[in-house]
């Protein structure tokens, strides 16, 4: 044993699919990466999941588990962040895409994480008491935690590539989560609404990530945060700027995209705390906030963030007035307090700064409290129409006065939070001037205050104050501890907040307001008595004609309902629905089901195409002479020629068709020989046996004449293109081989490095097993997937009506009696250990000569189905001790584990190791873990190959036809049965 | 001399080869067509052997071995569709 040489993957530099090298850097001695703080949740969501089946309690608790551990982990890493320090986890993944998944952890990072995980350890308790028995729990949680697991992604990515992806995946796990109770309608919808609005904002952003990684010159968010001067400087910071904004503004539902917040509001009142309150919709905040430092401070920033703001503040506060539903009030204050943080952000000054992530920690306290106490509202008295309710004071106490307090501390009442950051936003408003309008901001802002009060009373007043009333939906109750405690601590945070806001939130704001704004930010003050400011003026005017406006109220809402206004919803459905007839009708115009008609639209475009390259290009003088034309290769043209004629003239009788085919097939496969080709001559002469056998499966249910359907002119035109198309790629073709590439070509490499890195002389098989490996792995597994399908869709096709149709359809033509015959039983019989030898021999010598796990499945495939061909299916399927599917999964499984191995010995995944052994008496040999991935190619395709014909061949499949015996007319049977009866 | 019989031989198959095309092209009966391609594999793996030895190479041996071994399968594949349409039962 001598000379063991391991390299693989790795040397190909040039090639991308390679697995990035682990590189993780930690300051500061963390105890928790943050590669798993954002890995356990999506980790964890396959716990409930499967744990549901162990009770209702075990899916919560493994939820809870999962997401308290990561909340320690991050609060483990909070000290060092709050030191001042940016803790960073890096990784190379795809580098030469600028994707990198690198992650960091900042002030802002800490706080939004924080809110994250903290609020949702909450929700996920409350939410174990507010599902009923019905609802399936497991998914719940289980989509809650892809939820958390992409929201933390999205605070803690350093890579805005990375970002994208899990801007994404909040998308798309609040899709499932909005329409959790799927048997309602609204809650389609509404995930409907929520998905194409965010989805189409996701798009747009991607595009202004680029533009502004393009600008920037990395994709690294710390990188781009340094080049404030160069990327505004650009002529692309307004488009760049525009799109991720309208990202942005579609997350954070920020006016005219706040539609679709109010629809989204079907979504059971967890989902709505938590998603709708505390995080997702805050993610458009976050990445304003995370931007800020390159993007804020230009006059565009100003006009289009603090005027969208200042928009949606007021216009939520007005219409959250006159809703009826508790959560659609709650829905359209959050829309109106996005508004509010979003306009401080916009105005781009390090004090307003420090007022929206202050306003941030406030509002996801209060409001996720309010939401929670809303759920606990609708689960006592059943409904959540305000018009229905009042008086529950009495019923409800604990419920009251959870939802007084966190409701006054919404409308800014002192002491609690809400006033301090509201008072904040005020006297930041006052000091703004929009245009030279010094009064615009100031009043509008005290506008939005006052309905902002206006309605938290409303929800205090007209829900539990006033008289006890006999007609609610059911007897409302104080729920148990479990539905009130979560909204219980988050109202006491609401209050200590308020009191001592410098102990309880100053460190924190003040890290992450200087994470904001990409420097130290002077000591943060937050307290309650500024003095005669005029924010508190704004303020006390602000509750006054809150309590007028309440007072008010009856006679308001009949003006508001009579007053025509626009419905969101009626427009948005009326975009879908012309986009949809619009997409519709290109899409029928091009695609009618008609092949021909596709065939000839690709066609014609691709022509157009390439005659337009024609005529506008240049092309060389050949450098290469062509070869003196031989005679056999001239045979093989002729008949290559002459069969492909022939198909076009016969290809309304199929049979013919398929047996001129074979003839193609085989003089393609001559001529794979004859150009050295002898691996792929080998896999085609077995390609040409396998289709020929599933081509003859599928025409035993055809016509054997395809009917003559389109008109003369069609088929003229159809020809024209055809013939077009056949002389242009035939020209291109001669074009390309009379010349020299411009580029060097990989195979160079290849061919060098054959030997050297994959320890194998063919090199056909150490690019399949070796410097593509990871290609051929999933090219295996996607064979599997294919098997499966087609197995799966016999098993949906032949358990429905069809089944009837299959066992009674008679042969079309006259049937030979004997369907086993002797001869052809024997002959397969023969031939069947000498196949499975001829297949090993291939597999084993694969490395270094032509062959290897492909060629030899496909053989050893041919030799099994020759047996089903000439015994039967019954008998056949009688013999079989392994199911196809297990052996597709051990193909695939071998082929894993033996990439994986070469991890025990620190190489990359699939890197492969070779040493030559010499055992007497046998000869010197080599032995390369190439081969054992060969092996699971080698299953993977058998059990494919032989899962989807025995699959198709159930079709046919009909009772009476089988037999105990192999062959129908067996003469030693019947010897056998006469001396029986003579020896009775 | 053993150049010129190979030279006559390539011309034998090659010249047999072109006939089974015919045949396949213009035969009366699906069956005549099938066995022309059955008779143009073999005349392709005889095609190859000769090859082999004119130019003394053995690098065609494992593609005659296949396809000797494995383009019967196809014949026996159309013969039984012929006969009972479903070449599996």
């Amino acid at each position: 044993m001598a000379g063991i040489g391991a390299q693989g993957l790795d040397s190909g530099k040039n090639i991308l699919t390679h697995m990035g090298k682990f590189r993780i850097e930690r300051t500061g001695g963390i105890p928790l990466s943050l590669f798993l703080i954002v890995a356990l949740p999506f980790l964890g969501s396959v716990l409930p999941a499967l744990l549901i089946r162990a009770g209702r309690n075990s899916a919560y608790l493994s939820t809870a588990a999962v997401t308290l551990l990561a909340l320690v982990g991050l609060l483990l890493n909070a000290p060092a962040v709050m030191r001042g320090e940016t803790v960073t986890a890096r990784l190379d993944w795809l580098p030469g895409l600028g994707l990198n998944a690198n992650f960091f952890l900042d002030g802002l990072g800490l706080l939004f994480a924080g809110l994250i995980l903290g609020i949702g350890l909450l929700i996920i308790i409350y939410a174990r008491f507010y599902l009923s028995r019905e609802d399936p729990m497991g998914q719940f949680y289980s989509y809650l935690l892809l939820f958390q697991g992409a929201m933390v992604g999205i605070v803690l990515s350093d890579n805005v590539l990375l970002l994208l992806i899990f801007w994404e995946l909040t998308s798309l796990s609040s899709f499932l989560l909005i329409g959790y109770w799927r048997h309602l309608p609204e809650g389609r919808q509404g995930a409907r609404m929520a998905l194409a609005v965010t989805g189409a904002g996701g798009l747009a952003m991607i595009a202004g990530m680029l533009l502004l990684g393009h600008v920037a010159g990395s994709y690294d968010l710390t990188a781009i945060l340094d080049q404030r001067e160069a990327i505004q400087a650009s002529p692309l910071y307004l488009p760049a700027l525009v799109l991720i904004l309208l990202g942005c503004f579609t997350k954070s539902a920020q006016f005219p995209f706040h539609f679709w917040l109010p629809h989204a509001m079907a979504a059971p009142t967890p989902v709505s705390a938590y998603l709708h309150s505390a995080t997702m919709v805050k993610a458009g905040l976050f990445l304003m906030a995370r931007m800020w430092p390159v993007l804020s401070g230009t006059e565009a920033w100003f006009y289009l963030v603090g005027t969208t703001g200042l928009l949606t503040m007021l216009i939520g506060a007005v219409i959250a007035l006159f809703k009826d539903d508790l959560k659609a009030l709650l829905a359209f204050s959050t829309v109106s307090h996005l508004g509010l943080i979003t306009m401080l952000l916009g105005f781009g000054t390090k004090a307003a700064a420090i007022g929206a992530v202050f306003h941030i920690i406030n509002h996801a306290t209060f409001k996720a409290a309010l939401f929670m106490t809303a759920g606990i509202v609708d689960h006592a008295a059943h409904t959540r129409d305000i018009k229905r309710l009042g008086g529950l004071r009495k019923l409800m106490p604990t419920t009251f006065t959870l939802a007084t307090v966190a409701a006054l501390s919404m409308a800014g009442i002192p002491p609690l939070n809400g006033f301090l950051s509201k008072e904040m936003m005020l006297e930041e408003a006052a000091h703004t001037v929009w245009a030279d309008y010094g009064w615009l901001v100031p009043t509008l802002a005290t506008l939005a205050a006052l309905f902002s009060a206006a309605y938290s009373f409303r929800y205090v007043a007209h829900v539990f104050l006033g008289p006890v009333r006999d007609d609610y939906p059911t007897e409302p109750h104080d729920p148990g501890a479990g539905m009130w405690m979560p909204p219980a601590l988050l109202t006491l945070l609401v209050v200590l907040i308020g009191l001592f806001p410098m102990a309880m939130a100053s460190t924190l704001v003040e890290t992450a307001a200087g994470a904001v704004t990409g420097g130290q930010v002077q000591q943060v003050h937050l307290k309650l008595w500024h003095g005669m400011t005029p924010a508190l003026v704004m303020s006390i005017i602000a509750i006054a004609g809150g309590v007028v406006l309440l007072g008010a109220h009856g006679w308001l809402d009949r003006v508001w309902n009579a007053m025509p206004r626009p419905e969101a919803k009626e427009i948005f459905d009326a975009l879908v629905g012309a986009a949809t007839r619009a997409s519709r009708a290109v899409t029928d115009t091009l695609h009618d089901g008609s092949m021909t008609r596709y065939g000839a639209i690709l066609l014609a475009f691709v022509l157009a195409l390439t005659g337009y390259a024609w005529f506008s290009g240049t092309l060389a003088a050949p450098t290469r002479r062509t070869m003196e034309i031989a005679i056999i290769p001239l045979l093989g043209w002729i008949g290559v020629i002459l069969a492909t004629a022939l198909v076009v003239i016969f290809h309304r009788n199929r049979l013919v068709t398929l047996v001129l085919i074979g003839v193609v097939g085989l003089v393609v496969s001559l001529a794979f020989t004859y150009l050295s080709a002898p691996d792929l001559a080998l896999t085609q002469i077995s390609v040409e046996v396998v289709t020929v056998v599933l081509m003859l499966l599928a025409l035993n249910f055809l016509p054997r004449e395809t009917p003559l359907e389109s008109s003369p002119m069609r088929r003229m035109r159809d020809a024209a293109l055809s013939i077009a198309a056949g002389l242009g790629v035939g020209g291109l073709i001669y074009a390309l081989m009379v010349r020299d590439f411009a580029f060097p070509t990989i195979s160079d490499y290849h061919l060098a490095n054959s030997y050297s890195g994959g320890g194998g002389t063919n090199v056909v098989n150490v690019i399949l097993v070796d410097f593509r490996g990871y290609d051929t792995f999933g090219e295996i597994t996607v064979l599997g997937i294919a098997a499966i399908v087609i197995f799966a869709v016999t098993r949906a096709v032949l358990n429905s009506p069809v089944r009837a149709y299959l066992l009674n359809r008679k042969p079309s033509e006259p049937q030979s009696g004997d369907a086993h015959p002797m001869i052809m039983v024997v002959a397969t019989r023969m031939m069947m250990p000498v196949a499975l030898m001829v297949a090993t021999y291939i597999f084993l010598r694969g490395h270094n000569l032509p062959g290897g796990g492909f060629i030899a499945g496909l053989i050893a495939a041919i030799a099994l189905v020759m047996q089903y061909m000439a015994s039967g299916f019954s008998w056949a399927a009688e013999r079989l001790r392994f199911p196809y599917s297990a052996l597709i999964g051990s193909g695939v499984l071998v082929a894993a584990a033996t990439g994986i191995g070469s991890w025990l010995a620190g190489k990359p995944f699939l890197t492969s190791a070779f040493g030559y052994f010499h055992f007497p008496p046998l000869e010197k040999f080599e032995l390369a873990t190439a081969m054992l991935f060969d092996l699971g190619v080698f299953l993977a395709v058998v059990g494919a190959v032989l899962l989807a014909l025995e699959s198709l061949a159930r079709f046919a499949w009909r009772p009476g036809i089988a037999s105990e015996f192999p062959m129908d007319i067996n003469p030693a049977r019947e010897v056998e049965e006469t001396t029986a009866e003579e020896a009775r | 001399m053993i150049t010129y019989a190979a030279y006559f031989a390539f011309a034998c198959y090659g010249a047999a080869m072109l006939m089974c095309l015919w045949k396949v092209a213009a035969a009366d009966q699906i069956g005549d067509r099938i066995l022309a391609l059955d008779t143009m594999v073999i005349n392709a793996l005889a095609l190859l052997v000769l090859y082999g030895l004119a130019f003394g190479t053995e690098i065609y041996f494992e593609v005659v071995l296949i396809i000797a071994m494995l383009g019967f399968v196809s014949t026996v594949a159309y013969a039984r569709f012929l006969l009972r349409g479903n070449i599996i039962e």
